[in-house]
C-alpha cells in the first residue's frame, strides 16, 4: 500500500530545507569554482572558457609551487609537532594520572581555549614572541641575551608554534578516545606475558591507538594547510602559505580564474589526504575485529 | 600439604584508600596443587590473585613464589602467567601471534625459529590447531577461552592464576572446560590457582579450596574436609547447602552431643570430642538437605511442610522445624515413600538424621 499523499508532502516538506541549503550553497558554489577555474581573465572582466592556462600557470610559476610545497611542509610540521606534544600528554591523562579529577581538569584545559577566538589566540603569539615579548623579557632577565632578539617573531617557526598551539586539541581529542578505549585487561595481559613497558606500549597499545593518531594528524593537517592567519600574524616575508595567496587572487591581484584553479587543487589535495586517512583508519579498524 | 610450597603469602593484607580487601593473610600453595579461592564477590579472592599476578602490590606482608620474594616485582618478573576473566586476548593478532606473544620477549630462552613449532603445539594442546590464521573476533567464548589457556601456558609457568576463567560461558560449555582444565593439570603437572564463586566449579576441580569472606580466609581444606568438616555455618552454607538452625548445647553423652531443638525434641551428634560448649549455651545445628530422611526412628527434626518444588530427578521440601522461625530444605529421592498428601502446605512431617551428619557450630551474633 501507498503512503498517503500528506504523508510524502510532509517528508519531501521536511527535508527540502536542508537538501536545497546544501545544493544552493555547497554544491553549486564548488561546482561553479571548478567551471571558472578554467576561465580567461581579460582585464578587468572574467570571461568563460575552457583552457588549461591557469593550471599550468600554477605548475610553472615558481611563485605558486614554492608557497604549495611550504604550506604542505609547514601543515607536515605542525602536525609532526602536535602529535609529538598530543600524544605524551594524551597516554599521560589516560594511563599515568590515577585522580579522575585532575584527570578532567586537564582535559578541559586542553579544549577550552577551542572556545577563545582563534584571531586572538594566534596573536597572544605575536606579543610572546615579539621584541617586547614575554620571551624576550624573560631571556633577559634571566641574562641570557642583554638586547632584545627579534629572531622569535615572523618566521616559519613561529608560524609552526602558533599553529601547533592552536590545533593541538584536535590531536589530543581523538587520541585520548581511542587510548581511554584500550581495555586496561590487555595493558595487564602483555606485562603477564613477560613484556615491559616499553614493549607494552610498541606491541599494544601503539597499534590499538593508531586510529587516533590518524584522526588527529588528518585534522591538524588539514586545518593547517588552509590557515591564512597565522602567515599574517606572525609569519613575516617568507610565510605566505595557500590561503594568502588564494584570498590575494580573489583579492588585490583580481584573477578569480587563478584563484578557482588553485582553489580547486586545494580541494584534489585535502580530499586525497582525507581518502588516504579514510582508507588508513578502515585498516586498522579491520585490524581490531 | 605433602609438596614443598611454590606460592607462600606472609602476612599479606591489601588496601583500597580506606578499603581494607585483604586482611592480614597467609597462606602456601604446594607445587603441582589445584587450588581454589572460593567466595562471594568482594570477598577479596580476586584481589589475592591479583598480588600474586604483582598487578597490586601489598599493603603489607610478603610474597614469595618458587623460593624469591617477588613481593615488589612487576608482572613481567614473576614466573606466573594469568589466564584473565574477560581473557584479554590482543584483538589487533591473529590466534597465533596472540600465543606467540610470550615467546617474543628480549632474553626468552626459546629460539624465534622454533617458536611456531611451540605455538602450533600449545594449540593442539588446546584444541586448536586449525585456528591460529583467525582474529579473536572471530572466535566463540570457548575458544578464546582456550586460546587464553594456551598464550599463558606457553610460557610455562611455574603457577598458572586463573581469573573466574568459566564464568562468562555458558553451562553446558562450562562442564566441558572443567574436565579440560582438569586434563591440563593433569597433564602438565604445573600449580593452578584458580579464582571462582561457583562453589560447585570448585569442589569440581581442586585439591584445596581456600574459602574466603570479607577480605579473610574462613577455612583451607580438601573438598572432602569443608563438606564433611566445615569450620563455620559459613562454609557450611556456602559449601554446598546447608540447614542452619538456632538449638540448644543440653550435654555430653558417651560418644553423642546433645541438642535441644527449638520444639523441645532432643537430637544426637557423634563426634570424638567435646567441642567446648557448655551445657545451655546457644549453638547452630547444620544439617544438609540430602542428609534428612523422610523416616520414623529416633533422632528426628519434627516440621510442618511449607512447600515443594519439582526438580526432575528430586524434590525439594520446605519445611519449618517446629519452634524455628527459618525454613528448612530436604532433598527427597523422586520414587520417596511420603504420599502426595504428606506433601501439602501444613502436613506435619518428620526426617530423621544420622548422628555422625549433624554439624555444630558457636552461635555467633550476626
Amino acid at each position: 500500500m501507498r503512503r498517503p499523499a500528506s504523508s510524502m508532502l510532509l517528508t519531501a516538506g521536511l527535508f527540502a530545507l536542508p537538501l536545497g541549503w546544501a545544493l544552493l550553497l555547497l554544491i553549486v558554489p564548488y561546482l561553479l569554482m571548478i567551471a571558472v577555474g578554467f576561465w580567461t581573465r581579460q582585464f578587468p572582466l572574467f570571461v568563460p572558457d575552457f583552457q588549461f592556462g591557469n593550471y599550468l600557470q600554477l605548475f610553472s610559476d615558481p611563485q605558486y609551487t614554492t608557497v604549495i610545497l611550504r604550506t604542505l611542509k609547514i601543515a607536515a610540521m605542525v602536525t609532526g609537532c602536535a602529535l609529538i606534544l598530543g600524544y605524551p600528554l594524551a597516554y599521560f591523562l589516560v594511563f599515568t594520572l590515577r585522580s579522575d579529577r585532575l584527570r578532567n581538569l586537564i582535559y578541559m584545559a586542553v579544549i577550552v581555549p577551542l572556545w577563545v577566538s582563534y584571531l586572538l589566540r594566534a596573536y597572544t603569539w605575536k606579543i610572546i614572541l615579539g621584541t617586547d615579548g614575554a620571551l624576550n623579557s624573560a631571556l633577559i632577565w634571566l641574562g641570557l641575551i642583554d638586547t632584545p632578539l627579534d629572531a622569535f617573531l615572523y618566521n616559519q617557526t613561529a608560524m609552526v608554534i602558533t599553529l601547533t598551539y592552536i590545533f593541538v586539541p584536535f590531536m589530543v581529542m581523538p587520541i585520548y578516545a581511542v587510548l581511554e578505549n584500550i581495555p586496561k585487561g590487555l595493558i595487564e595481559a602483555s606485562e603477564d606475558l613477560g613484556i615491559g613497558p616499553l614493549g607494552t606500549f610498541r606491541h599494544v597499545i601503539a597499534p590499538l591507538s593508531l586510529g587516533g593518531v590518524v584522526a588527529g594528524a588528518m585534522m591538524t593537517f588539514c586545518l593547517s594547510f588552509g590557515d591564512f592567519v597565522a602567515p599574517v600574524l606572525v609569519g613575516g616575508p617568507d610565510g605566505t602559505m595557500v590561503a594568502n595567496l588564494l584570498q590575494t587572487q580573489f583579492g588585490a591581484a583580481l584573477n578569480w580564474p587563478l584563484g578557482s584553479a588553485l582553489a580547486t587543487l586545494v580541494l584534489i589535495m585535502v580530499l586525497a589526504i582525507l581518502g588516504l586517512t579514510g582508507w588508513a583508519e578502515r585498516a586498522s579498524a579491520r585490524n581490531l575485529r | 600439604m605433602s609438596a614443598r610450597p611454590i606460592v607462600t603469602l606472609d602476612g599479606v593484607t591489601k588496601s583500597f584508600g580506606s578499603f581494607k580487601a585483604l586482611h592480614e593473610t597467609s597462606f602456601s600453595i604446594g607445587e603441582g596443587e589445584f587450588v581454589t579461592l572460593l567466595g562471594p564477590s568482594g570477598c577479596g579472592k580476586t584481589t589475592t590473585l591479583r598480588l600474586i599476578g604483582g598487578f597490586e602490590l601489598p599493603s603489607s606482608g610478603k610474597i614469595g613464589i618458587a623460593g624469591q620474594d617477588v613481593t615488589t616485582n612487576p608482572p613481567y618478573r614473576r614466573p606466573v602467567n594469568t589466564v584473565f576473566q574477560d581473557y584479554a586476548l590482543f584483538p589487533h593478532m591473529t590466534v597465533a601471534e596472540n600465543v606467540a606473544y610470550g615467546l617474543t620477549v628480549r632474553g626468552a630462552t626459546v629460539a624465534r625459529s622454533d617458536i611456531p613449532r611451540q605455538v602450533a603445539e600449545v594449540l593442539e594442546m588446546v584444541g586448536l590447531s586449525q585456528m591460529g590464521g583467525k582474529r579473536p573476533g572471530a572466535l566463540s567464548g570457548g575458544q578464546k577461552q582456550r586460546v587464553a589457556m594456551a598464550r599463558a601456558l606457553i610460557r610455562k609457568p611455574r603457577v598458572l592464576l586463573l581469573d573466574e576463567p568459566l564464568s562468562a560461558l555458558d553451562v553446558k560449555l562450562r562442564e566441558v572446560m572443567q574436565v579440560e582444565l582438569k586434563r591440563l593439570h593433569r597433564e602438565l603437572g604445573i600449580t593452578f590457582l584458580m579464582v571462582t564463586h561457583d562453589q560447585t566449579e570448585a569442589l569440581a576441580l581442586s585439591n584445596r579450596i581456600v574459602v574466603m569472606e570479607a577480605g579473610r580466609i574462613r577455612q583451607i581444606g580438601t573438598p572432602n574436609d569443608l563438606y564433611d568438616r566445615p569450620a563455620t555455618p559459613y562454609v557450611a552454607d556456602f559449601i554446598g547447602a546447608t540447614n542452619l538452625i538456632e538449638a540448644r548445647y543440653a550435654g555430653r553423652e558417651a560418644e553423642f552431643d546433645l541438642i535441644t531443638l527449638p520444639g523441645g525434641a532432643q537430637l544426637r551428634r557423634k563426634t570424638a570430642g567435646n567441642g567446648g560448649f557448655h551445657p545451655g549455651s546457644a549453638v547452630l545445628i547444620g544439617i544438609r538437605p540430602e542428609h534428612l530422611r523422610p523416616a520414623a526412628g529416633d533422632n528426628l527434626v519434627q516440621g510442618r511442610v511449607v512447600d515443594t518444588l519439582f526438580h526432575g530427578d528430586s524434590i525439594r521440601l520446605e519445611f519449618l522445624p517446629d519452634g524455628a522461625t527459618q525454613p528448612a530444605f530436604a532433598q527427597l529421592a523422586r520414587g520417596s515413600s511420603l504420599s502426595a498428601d504428606a506433601l501439602l502446605p501444613g502436613q506435619p512431617i518428620r526426617f530423621a538424621v544420622a548422628p555422625e551428619d549433624v554439624m555444630l557450630f558457636a552461635k555467633v551474633a550476626a
